[in-house]
Parts: structure tokens; sequence; C-alpha cells
């Protein structure tokens, strides 16, 4: 008898499950075959700290190389390392925002040769991290698990000089080490991204939270917050789990989206030709939009982990992980449901999700508190206040604006001129704008004149207008108000348009 | 001069550092030619200290607790501006920018360092032959090894260098160059002194102590160097503990246990005999003396020889050319590493990076490492379940006296010098050497006395009431 094959597990033993979605990646190979994306992400995350991880040498990016070291982050012989109190307490905060469980951890050594790490092995956090299980949900209502986030220090930065500026061929390397020994947090989601576009937005979440918590300063440009994808794929439909390949250099949340794509499709290819995927590291390449083979994990990578004896387990406690939660911002996703609460949208409407995204939700809240109809207050925020400028606009200012528009004293057009005025010039009142355009509420009997003027200017579409079915109706609407609206400058106000034409036509 | 008597005069002003560090000097200039204890001496860095001292008392200002007492200093621990090389040529030439923690406090307490001693290349060893730049002879017999890896700090204690000096112990690497060089070697609990400066060999069992001629001297040194140290996270959170002050407080009611696994095979029975009659000096002076059972310490070296190369592995990895100490060109980075470390380490710290990578690596770990962790929690567990019948322990030091030079090739014959040491660095207590008496050649024997985490005061108790039984001590018969 032969026992039944182990189940995958992640690393902390939990057996590997794949979250149904409702979007999910498929791509067809070259023989019709349908394949469906199965992918994981780890982003590494630098620390807004003050001081590296383990020394009191700073944290700080773009200085003059070898500034910010000491002989801590030099791994000169005999220091040793001390675990910076704040980054214990920014992963716990992270924790918590993503309602994991912060528990005691014990920091181990990854041991390998590299010049950029001056220790030859890198302090991080293997079987005991400190933040397991949490979970993130999407703006697209997806949520994605997180199997962990640990703790670990960032290495020094190697410049290859002469050659091509890759290590094979050049002259000679120089290494700046400001970066060695800088607090990481390590995210690992479980293999809950079936889209790119999923992918996108865990990443695009992640960020704001890390940023909104002050967690880390979340810019991938600078290197400060970096991902990799961890993609498989199998068949449509199936339950399986295949081989997968690790892509590193994702240097954008555009990148993110092409690797992803560009590997479901090399991996469907090479399944449904009967060829093998190798388990490796590849490198995404900006340039021709390829993953390329980094190394293989066959010729693996031993890291002999053991747990770090220079350094004790680290222990918050219960009580000062209460105390991290309770102080814990607002996160997105509780925005986006206060919003959408508030506004009767539903939580994954975009109006929504970019007004949260762009942090502009207090704004429109306390414009709605202040009595302004909340569907206008989001289509000003979303289309009108993305301007410079546009996110610091008083919420009361945009609430009186609002609510001249609804009352009939602004038109849409009247009001959108209005609120530019209004971000352009602080001191400034909505009914003050409106007094000095001469945007005046046009009077009944000038509006009438007007669309009597009209309706005789266009007799045969009246016509029409009057005896044609719903469709040439709606259309022959359009043409009167437009010309109504030409005529009055922009003054008229639709809904009033709409109550005359309908009265006329009537008669 | 003792190091007591010595800061005492200096501080009192009858006695003059400056004079007191060119006495030792010119002993240095002697002997040392013989002796080899040093890497380096450092008679400038000695005259500055001395004369600071001096000018200190001349101002009324407070000179320290070691106020004049020359010391000497392990070459594993750092020492700002002067040269480090852990007796190793992947460090020759390297100068740490930075003090140790220990260093920085006998600076502080006005001790005047006369140089750098001699070790086994990274503190592997048990006889300072493994020095790349040669061995150290010991003293009271110069065709003998000091033992080691402390071997240059225990000889230039014995060869009237300095009073005291500072070593290192991993697995008795204090004790045992203590006991064949017939002086005082202490080796804390762990954590009681900061490692900060301590050039690593294996992170969870090294820890700092003295070596001294008296066991007063090693009291008044350790009362120095200990207590916490934030950069060390591995330092215990308290204060240096008061001993001296207990030293002639006695040994009556204390509760003493003879070791049995540590008295019968593979112990030179006039070690043994030794380590008897000091059981019996402490009885008559009112101890309680039993026979005590640690079972788990006969697993000890088997133990220490998977952990201590692990984290040897990992520790000595940082030396690869790129930043420091000696590089060995190549075409490439990794070419260049693996031909730094081939000329740079010698066939002993090769020998044990070897073992530790294969006792770490997949697949072996939990057979070798983990399995090793789990005997030190056992050997931890009978140590301390010897302690609730106990107060101290008694043991011999080492399983013989001093050897010729030259005379153990063989790596694990060499290893079995550690046996009785070993258990107390895996357990992270405490013990120390004491000389008493001499074997039938003349050459010292050393008792050891261990104690409970933190039990260094009925540890030195015992100790003083030990050494004032001793025989006569041996005379050194090439420094006679």
């Amino acid at each position: 008898m032969t026992a039944a094959p182990a189940l995958p597990t992640d690393s902390l033993g939990n057996t590997i499950t794949v979250a149904e979605s409702d979007d999910v990646l498929v791509v067809e190979a070259a023989d019709g075959s349908r394949w469906e994306l199965v992918c994981g992400l780890e982003v590494h995350a630098e620390l807004a700290t003050e001081t590296k991880m383990f020394s009191g040498a700073p944290n700080h990016f773009g200085d003059d190389p070898n500034t910010n070291i000491d002989p801590v982050t030099l791994g000169l012989p005999g220091t040793l390392p001390v675990v910076n109190q704040q980054a214990v307490e920014l992963a716990a905060r992270f924790g918590c925002a993503i309602g994991a469980t912060v528990q005691r951890s014990v920091f181990s050594r990854k041991n390998y040769f590299y010049p950029d790490m001056p220790k030859n092995f890198q302090i991080s956090q293997y079987d005991q991290p400190i933040v397991v299980d949490g979970r993130l949900e999407l703006p697209s209502g997806h949520v994605v698990g997180i199997e962990r986030a640990h703790l670990e220090e960032d290495t020094g930065k190697s410049t290859h000089v002469g050659g091509a500026g890759r290590i094979k061929g050049a002259e000679y390397s120089l290494v700046d080490y400001n970066r060695a020994g800088v607090p990481l947090l390590e995210i690992v989601s479980r293999p809950h991204v079936r889209s790119a576009e999923q992918a996108r937005q865990y990443v695009a979440e992640l960020r704001s939270i890390l940023v909104a918590c002050a967690i880390s300063d979340g810019k991938m440009e600078e290197g400060s917050m970096r991902v990799d994808a961890n993609i498989s794929v199998r068949r449509e439909g199936s339950g399986e789990l295949r081989t997968r390949c690790e892509i590193k250099n994702v240097n954008s949340l555009r990148s993110l989206v092409r690797a992803i794509e560009y590997e479901a499709r090399r991996q469907a290819d090479l399944h449904a030709a009967g060829q093998k995927v190798t388990q490796e590291t590849r490198h995404w390449d900006e340039n021709d939009g390829r993953t390329h083979t980094m190394r293989s994990k066959e010729e693996a990578d031993d890291y002999r982990y053991f747990p770090e004896p220079d350094l004790v387990p680290v222990d918050l406690g219960a009580e000062r992980v209460a105390e991290i939660a309770a102080a814990l911002p607002l996160l997105p996703a509780a925005r986006r449901h206060r919003l959408a609460g508030l506004t009767g949208e539903p939580v994954t409407a975009e109006a929504v999700v970019v007004t949260v995204e762009r942090g502009q939700d207090d704004q429109a809240l306390a414009a709605i508190e202040a009595g302004a109809d909340a569907g206008r207050v989001l289509v000003h925020v979303v289309q009108n206040l993305a301007v410079d400028g546009g996110a610091d606009l008083a919420p009361e200012r945009l609430a009186e604006l609002v609510k001249l528009e609804t009352s009939g004293d602004l038109t849409a057009t009247q009001a959108k001129q209005v609120l530019a005025e209004l971000v352009a010039d602080p001191s400034t009142t909505a009914a003050e704008v409106a007094k000095a355009k001469g945007f005046e509420a046009m009077d009944t009997g000038a509006l009438e004149s007007i669309v009597d003027g009209v309706i005789n200017a266009n007799p045969a579409e009246w016509e029409q207008f009057c005896a044609g079915d719903d469709k040439a109706r709606k259309k022959l609407s359009g043409f009167f108000t437009g010309q109504i609206m030409k005529a009055s400058k922009g003054q008229a106000d639709g809904r009033a348009v709409a109550q005359l034409l309908a009265q006329r036509s009537a008669s | 001069m003792t190091a007591v008597d010595i800061a005492r005069g200096v501080r009192a002003g009858s006695a003059s550092a400056t004079s007191i560090a060119d006495a030792h000097l010119a002993r240095i200039d002697e002997r040392e030619p013989d002796v080899h204890a040093f890497n380096l001496v450092t008679p400038d860095v000695a005259r500055a200290a001395a004369a600071e001292v001096d000018r200190k008392v001349a101002a009324g200002e407070d000179p320290g607790p070691l106020a004049g007492v020359p010391i000497a200093i392990k070459d594993n621990l750092c020492t700002d501006g002067i040269a480090t090389t852990c007796s190793s040529k992947i460090l020759e030439g390297w100068v740490p920018p930075y003090d140790a923690t220990v260093v920085q406090r006998l600076v502080a307490a006005g001790a005047v360092p006369v140089g750098k001693t001699n070790l086994d290349e990274f503190a592997m060893g048990s006889s300072t032959e493994n020095s790349a730049f040669g061995p150290t002879r010991n003293p009271v017999d110069l065709s003998r090894v000091p033992g080691g890896s402390s071997g240059g700090s225990a000889a230039a204690v014995a060869a009237g260098f300095a009073p005291l000096s500072l070593g290192s112990d991993t697995g008795g690497s204090i004790r045992q160059p203590a006991a064949f060089c017939g002086v005082v070697g202490v080796k804390p609990t762990y954590g009681l002194v900061s490692r900060y400066g301590l050039i690593a060999f294996a992170s969870s069992l090294d820890q700092v102590g003295p070596f001294a001629a008296t066991v007063a001297d090693a009291a008044l040194l350790l009362e120095v160097i200990a207590g916490h140290d934030p950069a060390d996270a591995t330092s215990i959170p308290q204060p240096a503990p008061a001993i001296s002050e207990h030293l002639d407080d006695g040994v009556a009611g204390l509760r003493v246990g003879v070791i049995s696994e540590l008295m019968g095979e593979g112990i030179d029975p006039v070690i043994a005999a030794q380590v008897r009659a000091a059981a019996d000096a402490l009885a008559a002076a009112g101890a309680t003396v039993t026979e005590v059972s640690v079972p788990a310490v006969t697993f000890g070296l088997s133990a220490y020889y998977l952990i201590a190369p692990a984290e040897a592995s990992s520790n000595l990895a940082r030396f690869d050319g790129v930043r420091y100490g000696l590089r060995v060109d190549a075409p490439t980075t990794n070419e260049m590493m693996v031909a730094t470390r081939t000329q740079g380490f010698g066939p002993e710290v090769k020998r044990r990076i070897m073992l530790g990578t294969y006792a770490l690596s997949a697949g072996y770990y939990d057979a070798f490492y983990g399995q090793a962790q789990k005997v030190r929690t056992l050997i931890a567990r009978d140590f301390a379940a010897a302690y609730e019948e106990v107060d101290v322990l008694l043991s011999p030091t080492t399983p013989t006296t001093a050897f010729a030079l030259g005379a153990i090739e063989d790596p694990l014959t060499m290893y079995l010098n550690d046996t009785c040491t070993i258990p107390t660095n895996l357990a992270g207590d405490a013990a120390m050497s004491v000389p008493f008496g001499a074997d039938a050649a003349g050459l010292p024997v050393g008792v050891q006395i261990l104690a409970p985490a933190l039990g260094e005061v009925p540890m030195f108790r015992a100790a003083a009431v030990v050494e004032a039984a001793a025989p006569a001590r041996p005379t050194g018969k090439d420094l006679r």
C-alpha cells in the first residue's frame, strides 16, 4: 500500500489552497487548450524607521555612498546586532492592519555568499515570523490571504563598472552599504491572485495600507517597495498545482501586469507542447517584455537557516499588540465601506474606489454631512477635483456649490466652472463666484422665449419631435436641448428645459 | 605584586603606574622571546595609559578600580587603533575602528593594556599551536603547551607579564589554559559579560572572562567587565555582581557536589586525587560535600562539536576579502573569496567550517544541529537538577596536565581536552579553574568549581577556600 501523496504546504505548514474568483486570467495555448493563472506575491517593503534593523546607522535613501554605515552595518568582526524596536512595532502595526496574528518571533540566519551582504548571511525570520495569517480585501471585493510577513535586513547595492554593467564581464564592482541593514518587511500572499488586475490591485492596496499606517513610504521607483511574483498555470477548471516560477525585477505596477500575462502564456505554451516548466527564478526584462532564467532551483541554494544566536526572541505581548491595533488609522477598505454606506453606492463602485484611492473620501464625507447631495459630491470629487489643489478644497465650500446646483441655481456646466474658481481662489464662496460670472438662474419668462424661439426656428424637427416615437423623440430632445443651451450661452437649467419641451409638445 | 595591591598602591599615590608599567614591560622584554605570549606588545599604549592614571591621581581624580594594573588582552577582542588578528592570516593587518565593550570598561577603570595575546586561530584549539603566528609556550615548562585557545593570556599571567589578562571561553578556552599554566581562570555566566567586540567563534557559547594569579584579582577584574551592555542583545540586564566583598565569607553551610561522571575514566588519577583533596579542604572549612551525578555531561563533547562549528561556519563567512583583512586577487569575485579563504584560514578553522556547514545542511539539520540542541537542553536540565541539591559543583578542569608541544596531532584526541569544561558552556552556567597542587612532573593541576547561572558569588567563595588550601604553587623550572 502506498501512502496518499502529501498535499503541498506553505512555509508555515498549512495546506495550499487557491482562491475562487470571478476574475481569472485564462490564456489559450497554441493548440487551443485553456490555462488559468495561479499567482502569489511576495512584497518587500522598506520600513520607515529612523535607524537600521540592527544598528543605530541612519536609514535614509539617496545619500552619498557609504555614509549611512557603522561597524555593525559593515559586519565588522566582533559587532553584534540589536533589534530595532521601532521596526518591530511597525511590523506589528502591519499585522494588525491586515487582521493577522502578531506572534512571538525568532530571527534566523540565512547563509549565502554575496559581496553586497556584509556578513555573508542575512538576518531574517524563518519558521517563526512576527505576522501570520492575514487578509487583504481588494477594491474589487476579492480577498487575498496573506500567509506571513517577517522582518529582515536589506542588502547593500553593487555597481558593476565596465563590460555591460552586469557582473559578468565587469572590470570591477563597487559596493554601497547605505542600504545594507535597512529594515524590510517581507509580505507573502497566499496563491489567491487569479488575474493580472488582481495583482495590480493587491500591490496598490498594500501600498495604500503601508503609507496610511506610516509603515513604509511605499515608493516602488526608489525600491522601497519591491514585488516578486510566484506564477503557475493549470488547466482551466482543474484543482491541480503545477510547477511555479518566481519572477523578479518587477519595478512598477505596469510591469507587474505585463510580466504576469507574459509568464502565464509562456508556461501555458510549454505545458500544451508537452514540455516541462522548470522551477526557477526568472528576471523580467522591461525592454523585450519577456522573462529570462536567472537561476535554476535545481542547482539549489541551501541557505542553512538556523536561529540567530546573537538575538533573543521578540515578543511584544498581547497587551502591546492590542494597543497598536487600537491606534491604527482608518484603512482603505474601511474607508470604501464607509463612503459606500453614506452614498448608497456599491463598495466596488469606481467613484468610491477612486475617491478613497486619492485620499479624498474625508473631503467628500464632510461635504455630504454638510447637507450636499452624495451623488453630485462624488461626481465633482472624481471628475473635477483631480486637479492640483482639488483635494484641499474645504468641504463646506464644496457643499455650498452642490446645494446651489441641486436647487437649480446653477447648471452642471456652471457648477464645474465655479468649482474651478473655488479651487484656484480659497477666499471665495460659490455664491460669490456664480454672481461674478453672471450665473444667475434664468427667470422662467426668459427661458420660455428662448425655447419658443428655437422651436419656431426648427419647424420640421419640432413636428417630428411631437409626432415621433420614443427613439426619435429622445434623439431630437438632445438636438433641441443643445440649441437652447447654445442660445442661452449655457445658462439654461437642463431640467427646466426638458420640462418646457414636454409641456409645449403636449399642448 | 597582585592586581589588588597595585591598584591600592596607585590609588593611594604610594606607587606610580608608570613605573609599574615599565617593570612589566621590562619583564616582557626579557622573557617574551621564549614564551611568545603576545601577537603584539603595546608599550606606547601602556605608557600613555599609565601616565593618564598618574595624572589623575596627581589631580585628585578617581583613576578607577584597576588603576595602573597592567593587563594583557586576547587578540580576538577588538581594540580601537590596535591590530586585532585572531591569530589568523585572514585578519593580518586589520585595525579595528572601535573598542570591544570590555576593553572600554578596562580603560575606563584605569587598566594599562600591555599587548594582544596569542591564541589558537579564531579560538579554535586547546594548545595555542593553531596560531598562524607560531605557538605560545607554557611558562612553567617551555617544552609544553600553555593550553588554549587563550594560551597567550594564561601564559602572560603565569610569566608575570601582567597580573591580569582577558580571555574568551567557548568550550574551556579560559579554564583549560589556566589549569595548564597554574593560574586562575573564570568562565562567567553566559550574558554576564558583554560579547560586543569579541570576534565570534560560537555566539551561543562564547564568553569573555578573566585570568589572574589570585582569586581576589580575578574577582576584581570580573567586577569591572561584567554588567549589562545594550550593544549585546544576549547581555543580562542587571549590573555587575559585587564579588570581592564576599571572598572572605567562607563556605560554612555551602553545599558542594563532586561530579561523579568526571572523576573516573579518562581522567588522570593524580588530578582526580587533587580534586578530592580540594573537596576535603572545603569540607574542613564547613561545606557539605557529596557526590552528585550529572548524567548528560558525557554527551557534551558530541553536542558541542556540532553546535560550535555550525555557528562558526556562519560567523566566519564574513571573512571574504571584500571589506577588510587579507585579499587574494583572482579574476572573479567568487574566485577571489575562495582564494582568500583558502590561503587565509588554517587547517583547524577549515575543518570546523566544513563540519558546521555540513551539520546545518538541508536534510542533515534535524539529525545533527537539531539533535545537538536537544542534547544541550538535556545537559542544562541535568545541571539544573544537580543545583537543586548543591550550591556549587566540583570537577577536574582538564583530564591531564599540560602536554608537550606537538604531542597531540589527532584532532579528536585534542578535543578530549575539553571534556570537563564544555558542559558548562552548553548550559550557559558559570565555572572557574583554581590551581591546586601539581602532578609528579611538577606541572600545575586545576580544580574546576562550577555554579548555576549568576552563581558567581558562591563560586568565588568556594574558590577562595580552595586557593587558601592549595599545596604550594609549582615553580616554573624554565622561569626560575
